[in-house]
């Protein structure tokens, strides 16, 4: 656990936590853990944010949700991705490549 | 698609609101049991899992409260606590919410009930297509508006160019027989162009043509819907058939629609074409035709300006051409007027509702302000419960919102409750309303007066809401608990005190305003008519039927008849028991008489050209002045002398013979009256003035012909009789005496003269009844606010007052001390409201009579008695505080 770790960028949990369930259906947890890890500990994610995030996407449609039991047997929340669901993560990616390359191209020219 | 998951989500979770609560903290704690099981695994121990997983991811409540209130769902489900606190609140604290409600109601209601009256006069617009276009045109006597002649109308249609349609109408009053007596059906003679001119069709039948109005043109009715069903059963085949009037069968032609509102004639059921002989025109000026007695209606055609329009009929009117001749009395040299159809109805009334208008929103005013105080009031016993809030975490905008949910639902139950008051206000002002209201049958609480409804309780609920919400600011939410709490804080306590000299400033604009509106009534009922209206009845005798037709030139042997039937009836009413004297008369004074009907020429006989005066023209019967009480200031009363044969003699005015003749004397002068070609009249004597057509009105040039020299026989007389008691017991009596000489013949208005004379001013009192029913209650509610707010200071100073009573100070400095603060807020609000009256009475100056907008009385009385009123309502709480016994209050401290 580095402690330069960050605060999820402002606008950026929604495609994380989308990136992440592209993968498999999780549950909160595992959403949380799986982004502190891919990112090193960069990330880290408040529960409060992360399942409140988690119902707005569901209520817009890009992730489902049912009740299932978790490999050591607790009852647990799993959220998939729906269809379009995934068509929201090319949008998000794409757009959120465009924008790095741009800051990209700005700092590279500043320097 | 994401708009309908958000609902179905939402009412999901207000419909389950324990399961999805359930879940949401499930869910989190699922969350931090993983959480836990992770760092264990990673060889922490329970306890030191649990501390490390709290420090990371922080408070798992504070985590589940966010996670509960999630979605828009939890915004209602707040104000549906709210709510359920806020009716809790009003239940513990009923004569709170009672005296809130009534307030409000009051007000909502008694200014929604104005709105519904005024909006469909002067904003909603008339139930006609584009309404806009529609305009009247008057000619222009001494800068008001005045009646048309027929001939200066055909001079206006065959000139102008901006209407589509124009057309003029008087009105006509056909009596209806065969049923078995005589019904007077309220109708209008139009000319063809009258429904294009405002845009309407018939429903049945068809729309009046240009061959109806012809000279002698057919006789044909239209007749309105109301009148269809009541006399006809509704039937369609009515449509060809004839129906008798008077002696005169008239086609039906056709029936106008359900909806349809004569807003020019409101009473009006039955519509005939006019028959007006255009070859008259030119032919000379003695003429019907040329008789200014029609009103003019024109609607104008599409693409045209209503500027357009006026001006080029301002055009017409400074350039006559040498086709259409104009009489002096039509020249037209002073200009039209025209004005749009919905403001020319309005125009009479407009100030006065404007004024009226003006009173209800202060009377709105006043009871928010009182509601304010109210609040405040329980703002400030409620600080502890504001404080706990505090501690508990509640942020400032929190309390504020529930505050003005709470005072949103008061208001709430204020403006419904305003709404049975409005209802029950417009069904009193509609009983109330004078004859010349225009648009009564369109006032309702309608859609619109709900929405006014609706806009003003919304504002006065945030109003009521914001202003004690301004008071608690942090600081206090915080400082609240502590034990000094019950010491009187300053902010709420001075905005009650200000609010309340701004209800006594407010309430003193409506007292004088309806002080002054009173002043003019009692001046203008002191005002002498000229005659005595007490003890006299008067009614009109109508006479019709082909009996009393002339063929030839009149008089001709109808018009004898005509004149031998009133002088018969006459007869039979002198000789009833009860009866002093009694006489008839063309035109009634202070009657409704049209004035326009009885306005005539007059010329001196040293007078040449076109000069010459406008008089009212009585034709009497001999012992009219003597039994209306009118003086005789010089020759002979008009008397039985004065037969058809007799040399032909008149009486005239004081104020006639003044401008005449000064101080000459008039007797033996002759004058025409109307046509010149007719026999001079020999003035016999002058008689004393009277008001005419109204007590506030000086128009007092009149001439007295005897019926038996007139060159043409009224059709309807007034008879006036002078009785030796009460006047209304003879009524009965009156009128078999008339119909034992032909009971054909309809009686209409009969009314004591007394009555005549309080009904002409019914405008005026119907304004001031609205401004004395809001004066009253602005009256109370600043008592009640001052009897709060005093009452409640007593109670916060109870400890001050037990100090200055332990050091000394008598029951009678306790009782002044108190007193004197009362009286202080009111004197602050009297000041303020004697600056802004004294501008706000400008509004209501023309509705004043023979009294000065500064009148001492009115101004002084009402300074006098807000002054007695508020000692009135000062009085208790003074007289409680100066019972407070120190010991007890120094030992509860």
């Amino acid at each position: 656990m580095s402690d330069d770790n960050t605060d999820v960028i402002q606008g950026t949990l929604d495609m994380l936590i989308l990136k992440t369930l592209s993968l498999e259906p999780m549950h909160g947890f595992g959403i949380a853990r799986r982004v502190e890890q891919i990112s090193r500990g960069v990330f880290k994610v408040n529960p409060g944010s992360l399942l409140t995030a988690l119902q707005r996407l569901e209520r817009a449609g890009w992730l489902d949700s049912e009740w299932r039991k978790t490999e050591n047997s607790r009852r647990a929340k799993f959220y998939a991705l729906t269809r379009a669901g995934k068509k929201q993560l090319e949008v998000e990616t794409a757009d959120w490549t465009r924008r790095v390359g741009a800051i990209a191209r700005l700092l590279r020219e500043g320097a | 698609m994401s708009l309908w998951r958000q609902l179905t989500h939402g009412i999901r979770g207000l419909a389950l609101r324990g399961k999805k609560t359930d879940e949401a903290d499930e869910e989190v704690r699922h969350y931090f049991e993983e959480a836990q099981a992770a760092l264990m695994a990673r060889g922490f121990s329970a306890e030191e899992a649990r501390r490390v997983a709290q420090v990371e991811f922080g408070n798992q409540t504070i985590a589940e409260e966010q996670v509960r209130s999630f979605g828009w769902e939890n915004a209602i489900r707040t104000l549906l606590t709210d709510l359920r606190f806020g009716a809790r609140q009003l239940r513990t604290h009923p004569g709170f919410a009672a005296v809130a409600v009534l307030t409000l109601a009051l007000g909502i209601g008694a200014s929604t009930a104005i709105f519904s009256a005024v909006n469909p006069i002067l904003f909603k617009p008339l139930p006609y297509p584009y309404p806009n276009r529609i305009l009247m045109i008057w000619s222009t006597y001494l800068g008001a508006r005045s009646e048309l002649a027929f001939g200066t109308f055909q001079e206006l249609a065959q000139r102008g160019r901006s209407f589509e349609a124009m057309a003029i109408f008087e009105p006509w009053q056909p009596a209806i027989t065969g049923a078995a007596q005589p019904e007077r059906l309220e109708g209008q003679s139009v000319s063809a162009g009258f429904f294009r001119a405002l845009g309407v069709t018939p429903f049945l039948g068809r729309d009046f043509q240009s061959s109806d109005e012809a000279f002698n043109g057919p006789r044909v009715v239209l007749l309105s819907d109301s009148l269809w069903h009541r006399a006809f059963h509704g039937d369609p085949n009515i449509l060809g058939g004839s129906i008798k009037l008077g002696d005169d069968n008239y086609t039906v032609i056709g029936v106008m629609g359900r909806d349809f509102k004569d807003v020019l004639a409101p009473t009006a059921e039955i519509w005939t074409p006019t028959h007006y002989d255009p070859r008259q025109v030119v032919n000379g000026f003695n003429t019907w035709e040329w008789g200014n007695h029609l009103h003019v209606v024109g609607r104008i055609k599409p693409g045209q300006s209503r500027s357009q329009a006026v001006e080029e009929l301002a055009a017409i009117a400074r350039n006559p051409w040498p086709q259409f001749p104009r009489p002096r009395w039509a020249s037209l040299q002073h200009g039209l007027i025209v004005d749009s159809l919905q403001d020319d109805i309005a125009h009479t009334v407009k100030p006065a509702l404007i004024a009226v208008l003006g009173a209800v929103i202060l009377l709105l005013a006043i009871a928010w302000v009182n509601v304010v105080n109210l609040v405040l009031a329980r703002g400030l016993q409620r600080r502890g419960e504001f404080a706990v809030r505090g501690a508990l975490g509640a942020s400032r905008r929190r309390v504020i919102r529930q505050l003005v949910t709470e005072n949103l639902m008061l208001a709430a139950l204020g403006g419904i409750a305003g709404i049975a008051v409005a209802a029950a206000c417009l069904r009193a002002i509609i009983a109330l309303s004078p004859a010349g209201l225009p648009r009564v049958d369109a006032m309702a609480i309608d859609p619109a007066a709900f929405l006014f409804a609706l806009a003003v309780t919304t504002l006065v609920g945030i109003g009521a809401g914001l202003i004690p919400a301004i008071h608690i600011s942090r600081s206090e939410l915080q400082t609240g608990l502590q034990q000094n709490s019950r010491r009187a804080s300053g902010g709420p306590a001075l905005t009650r005190r200000a609010l309340v000299s701004i209800e006594v400033a407010l309430a003193l604009i409506l007292l004088v305003s309806a002080g002054l509106l009173l002043r003019s009534m009692e001046r203008l009922l002191a005002v002498d008519p000229g005659f005595t209206p007490s003890n006299l009845l008067t009614l009109q005798v109508q006479t019709f039927g082909h009996q009393f037709d002339d063929t030839t030139a009149a008089p001709g042997p109808g018009a004898t008849r005509r004149r031998q039937f009133f002088e018969q009836a006459l007869d039979a009413v002198r000789q009833t028991p009860g009866v002093d004297q009694a006489a008839f008369t063309s035109l009634l004074p202070l009657s409704d008489d049209l004035p326009v009907d009885a306005l005539y020429g007059a010329q001196f006989e040293d007078q040449t050209g076109d000069a010459g005066f406008n008089v009212f023209r009585y034709a009497v019967s001999p012992r009219y002045c003597q039994t209306m009480g009118i003086s005789l200031l010089s020759g002979r009363f008009l008397d039985e002398r004065d037969s058809s044969s007799a040399q032909r003699a008149a009486l005239i005015s004081q104020s006639l013979a003044r401008s005449h003749f000064g101080n000459a004397s008039p007797l033996g002068k002759r004058l025409h009256v109307g046509p010149r070609d007719r026999p001079w009249y020999t003035i016999v004597g002058v008689v004393g003035d009277v008001k005419q057509t109204s007590l506030s009105i000086d128009q007092s040039d009149a001439v007295y012909l005897p019926t038996r020299q007139t060159w043409f026989a009224d059709e309807a007389l007034s008879f006036v009789i002078r009785t030796r008691g009460e006047p209304a017991a003879l009524v009965a009596s009156v009128k078999s005496a008339i119909w034992s000489v032909d009971n054909n013949q309809p009686i209409v208005r009969v009314i004591t003269m007394e009555r005549m004379r309080d009904a002409g001013e019914a405008e005026r009192r119907f304004v001031l009844v609205l401004f004395e029913a809001f004066a009253v209650l602005a009256l109370l509610l600043a008592a009640v606010g001052m009897y709060g707010v005093l009452s409640g200071s007593v109670t916060e100073r109870t400890r001050e007052i037990g100090v200055r009573a332990a050091l000394g100070a008598s029951r009678r400095d306790i009782l002044r001390l108190i007193l004197r603060d009362g009286i202080r807020l009111t004197a602050i609000g009297i000041v303020i409201g004697l600056c802004v009256a004294f501008v706000a009475v400008r509004a209501i100056s023309t509705l004043l009579y023979g009294t000065s907008p500064l009148d001492p009385i009115a101004w002084i009385g009402v300074v006098l008695m807000l002054a007695g009123v508020s000692v009135v309502a000062c009085w208790e709480p003074a007289w409680r505080a100066s019972r407070v016994n120190p010991a007890i209050t120094l030992r509860s401290e």
